[in-house]
């Protein structure tokens, strides 16, 4: 083998090609032959009773080939959009479940809500013939924010939940964390927002599907993070379409970032239609439109209390939160601020008590499913908050106040209080490695220099610990997972020993097609540009469960491995038959098969061309070829973690905040190409900046209208935005997945909203300001700012 | 109404409705989808392309507004560069300045367009300079990193020529 390829190599991607030169083929880009498109008509109102839909003149209209309403899924026997996630009360009883059907049938709850679907020759004769259609809605009163939703005598989102309640879940030990705030000589507290986001992908929505009635059969192209999980959910608990008549295809996909990984609504109406017409359909969603249909993330409010001895050491923490689920359930949205919040709740300290109660509600609104983080970033910046204002409130360095009360390295596997086993970690090292990195010993020079500027400057710490390669499926079923969600992946060896893999994870932008390469290449010692990988068809890929929860490296590609693994065993098998030695004597080193303290060898190409070719083959005991696949479950998840550090100058003048350095530090695990591993941090901490400084999904409280649906309202993070970030590793080895991987997508985005509003209060520390809810816009610091500084002139 | 348009080095000549947008133009008309549509505001530079060698947001022309121009899209790039691959895309790859792919077209074309008008750019210029592209995936780092080293090839390969 030449250059190494294999595992720690920076190569560079394999799958840019298509991409720098404008051929990458994305949903939007596929016509299929006598192709119609498709517009669906979306309610204006945020809660309206449907009286009537006139749509016979719509219908008579140029081009158009069919409109489908609510009503015409059910008259079909349509089932409603699954929740693949069922969350338990406090006393044990279910969560509410209402009902969600593809396209609204007596009613709307949210702005955006399907209301029809209409067909045509042209995109132009069916956007033309949705505006002519003619809804008569009751308006009804709306219900945006939590707060409001629970109050009595607020609007019902569903007529038989009056209290608007989903679920009232817990976790932890509510009498111990109890008993050890009765021992504090030290309580800080919080109340904060954690903001609504949309995630935003680049590449809006899409659907192109067709139905072939000679076969029997439908294909759909969708633009999905798990395209085996769209195929069962929608196949059958949805059209009821058998497996083996259903393919679903996810081709490049242009980002996902969770928002692509639910079955969503456009979905089902699009396959269904498409055999009502006989026609293929297609449907692309736009951005505003995708403002309003797309699942949306975060938005919590939370209160929460740390208890501490005197000394500053962790007691107890209580946590009270009420989280949004919108208008719907979408597909994991009850696990997202239970599971991946609460349980993450002890962070990478040792506090012994922990109790979190966290309530699901109601509201007229985009529902709320997992965005980048998923309940692990808002986790992270509640804990990481209240530790600042502790440290301030006692007067202990904000460094030290995390180190004393951090996990040892030593004291790995560690038993959290919530449930959560973390097998692997050093975040003292993280910290100490951060603090270097960051001169954080400098920062009150840097201060001083920002000061005779007229800026404000502020540094911010954040320690954190996330659970991701979702998921060991004992675990996550026993947490409400309504199936498992283990991977598969199939390593083919062609005739010439060129490689490809099939893989159910997916690709979309994360860099698998490179990085899987490069496992394959370590394991055979072959080249990557010998090895292929597939993903998102289901005609190809065996099974899988797709990409998210920064799973696709820790389960899939332990997958890999382990189906590789199979390819040398086989190959041990083969080449002891070849070299008439022992199966015991085969080592398989350097890409060959070798009876060990002998200089005889097969190569792995002679091997493969003895499967395939079945010269000096036992065939007698083995099969011939060389094809084996792998299916892997989990047993943990894996608990990435890390420390980031942020400066920020704030000018007091206008209240804007300028990003000016950024460092993290992080244990991924061990890394296989350093480039992407950075690549994927860059990514995620420009997402997390973009909640703390820019991003909010904002509603009229009164009319349920979303203020913030174009790229004009809501504020994207663009360059100037961002520093040079500096990204640094330190890796401990995970226990259970293949070569001790830990997973990095989501990394980023989990640290950095805390770090990012720390720097911001330190800034603004000399006000008396403890807390500021994000985003951090010019017009809310200067408010702070300029309030404050009346109340100090007022006071003296 | 009739058009005539050079599109990457092609003449096209075509009878189109006065409302197609230039973008729909090239993706539904010409099947050239390297011109990808992220938004509906003009905001996300998904689209841009070049017309007469300049870069603008092809969304935002009516395909009658480039009656008589040239049209580059990222298809015809590197033929413009007479290689394999423009430098800029070449940049791009070398410096992981991509992961999903969907913004890249336009990056690319507004970064050479950036270059050709800044022969010696700094971090902050360019940083300036792509306020019209938006990034989900790259948090912009080594996009920066991919327009500077792209910018510095165009450079010294238009110094070889020269």
């Amino acid at each position: 083998m030449n250059a190494h390829t294999g595992i720690g190599a920076s190569i560079l991607r394999k799958e840019d090609r298509r991409f720098i030169t404008g051929k990458g083929n994305y949903v939007a880009d596929i016509k299929r032959p006598d192709m119609a498109m498709g517009v669906f008509l979306r309610s204006p109102h945020a809660h309206a009773i449907i009286k009537a839909i006139h749509s016979n003149a719509a219908a008579a209209m140029p081009g158009v080939a069919a409109i489908f309403t609510g009503a015409d899924l059910a008259a079909d026997k349509v089932g409603g959009l699954p929740c693949a996630w069922g969350v338990s009360n406090a006393d044990g009883t279910p969560m509410k479940e209402p009902p969600r059907s593809a396209m609204a049938v007596d009613k709307v709850r949210c702005v955006g809500d399907a209301v029809a679907f209409v067909i045509a020759d042209t995109l132009e004769q069916a956007q033309e013939a949705a505006e002519a259609i003619d809804v008569d809605y009751e308006v009804l009163p709306a219900v945006v924010g939590v707060l409001d939703a629970i109050r009595p005598g607020t609007a019902a989102v569903f007529d038989e939940i009056p209290d608007n309640t989903c679920f009232d879940w817990e976790c932890g030990d509510a009498k111990a964390t109890a008993a050890a705030f009765r021992n504090a000589a030290h309580i800080a507290k919080i109340s904060l927002v954690n903001n609504r986001l949309v995630g935003n992908p680049m590449e809006p929505r899409a659907a192109v599907a067709e139905y072939d009635a000679g076969r029997d059969h439908y294909t759909m192209w969708t633009t999905s993070q798990f395209p085996h999980v769209v195929k069962v959910l929608m196949g059958n608990f949805v059209l009821n379409i058998p497996q083996h008549k259903l393919r679903i295809v996810a081709p490049d996909v242009g980002g996902g970032f969770g928002v692509k990984q639910f079955l969503y609504a456009e979905e089902i109406v699009t396959t269904w239609a498409s055999r009502k017409v006989n026609r293929p359909v297609k449907w692309v969603n736009g951005r505003s439109e995708g403002f309003l249909s797309d699942a949306h993330g975060r938005d919590h409010v939370s209160e929460a209390e740390l208890a501490l001895d005197e000394n500053g050491k962790f007691l107890g923490l209580k946590v009270r939160t009420i989280a949004n689920m919108g208008g719907y359930l979408s597909t994991f949205g009850p696990n997202i601020p239970t599971n991946l919040y609460g349980l993450l709740l002890a962070g990478v300290y040792t506090t012994p008590a922990i109790h979190c109660e966290v309530k699901g509600v109601f509201t007229n609104t985009v529902p709320v499913d997992a965005y980048r983080g998923a309940g692990r970033p808002e986790a992270t910046f509640l804990l990481e908050r209240l530790v600042d204002i502790a440290a301030s409130e006692m007067k202990i360095d904000k460094a030290e106040i995390r180190r004393m009360n951090m996990i040892d390295a030593s004291q790995y596997p560690y038993q959290t209080p919530v449930i959560v086993n973390y097998d692997s970690g050093d975040p003292k090292a993280c910290l100490a490695k951060a603090l270097e990195i960051a001169d954080w010993n400098g920062f009150a020079k840097r201060k001083e220099d920002s000061k005779a500027r007229g800026k404000l400057r502020g540094i911010g710490l954040c320690t954190y610990v996330e659970a991701c390669g979702l998921a060991p499926s004992r675990i996550v079923q026993s947490l409400g997972a309504r199936a498992g969600i283990f991977e598969s992946a199939t390593v083919r060896v062609h005739v010439t020993g060129d490689v490809t893999v099939l893989i159910g994870t997916h690709n979309h932008g994360q860099g698998h097609e490179t990085t899987f390469a490069q496992i394959v290449s370590e394991k055979l010692s072959i080249p990557t540009d010998k090895i292929e990988i597939v993903f998102g068809d289901t005609d190809k890929v065996q099974f899988g469960l797709g990409t998210y929860g920064s799973r696709s490296l820790a389960v899939g590609g332990t997958a890999l491995v382990k189906a590789t693994d199979k390819i040398i065993a086989k190959g041990v098998k083969i080449a002891a038959h070849m070299l008439e030695a022992g199966e015991g004597d085969i080592v398989f080193e350097n890409g060959a098969f070798a009876v060990q303290g002998t200089d005889r060898a097969k190569s792995f190409g002679e091997v493969v061309g003895a499967a395939y070719g079945l010269v000096n083959f036992p065939v007698d005991v083995l099969e011939p070829g060389m094809d084996e696949k792998a299916f892997y479950d989990p047993v943990n998840f894996t608990f990435p973690g890390g420390a980031h550090i942020a400066e920020v100058e704030i000018d007091p003048e206008c209240g804007s905040v300028d990003l000016v350095s950024y460092v993290a530090v992080d244990d991924v695990g061990t890394v296989i190409n350093p480039m992407i591993v950075a690549g994927q941090l860059h990514g995620g901490i420009a997402q997390g900046v973009g909640q703390a400084l820019l991003e909010n999904c904002v509603y009229d409280e009164t009319s349920g209208q979303m203020l913030s649906a174009s790229f004009m309202d809501y504020c994207m993070p663009r360059a100037d935005n961002m520093p040079n970030m500096k990204i640094a590793t330190h890796s401990t080895l995970c226990t259970h997945t293949s070569y001790g991987v830990k997973g990095c997508g989501e990394v980023g985005t989990i640290g950095s909203p805390a770090t990012v509003i720390n720097a911001v209060v330190d800034a603004l520390v000399h006000l008396g300001v403890s807390h500021v809810d994000m985003p951090a816009t010019p017009s809310r610091i200067w408010r702070i700012i300029h309030n404050r500084a009346n109340q100090l002139r007022a006071a003296e | 109404m009739n058009v005539e348009i050079s599109v990457n080095g092609k003449k096209i000549k075509a009878d189109v409705a006065p409302s197609l947008l230039l973008s729909d133009f090239l993706r539904e008309t010409l099947d050239l989808t390297g011109t990808h549509i992220g938004c509906d505001t003009s905001q996300c530079g998904a689209c841009v392309v070049h017309v007469d060698g300049v870069s603008m947001k092809s969304c935002t022309l009516l395909t009658v507004s480039a009656d008589g121009r040239s049209i580059t899209t990222i298809e015809g790039l590197a033929k413009t560069a007479g290689a394999d691959l423009h430098p800029m895309q070449e940049a791009f790859h070398l410096n992981h300045g991509l992961q999903c792919g969907f913004c890249t077209p336009g990056m690319i074309m507004s970064a050479v367009d950036f270059a050709t008008q800044t022969p010696n750019p700094t971090e902050g210029d360019v940083r300036r300079w792509l306020e019209g592209n938006i990034c989900r995936c790259t948090g912009y780092q080594n996009i920066v990193a991919s327009v500077l080293a792209g910018a510095a090839a165009m450079q010294s390969r238009a110094g070889v020529s020269s």
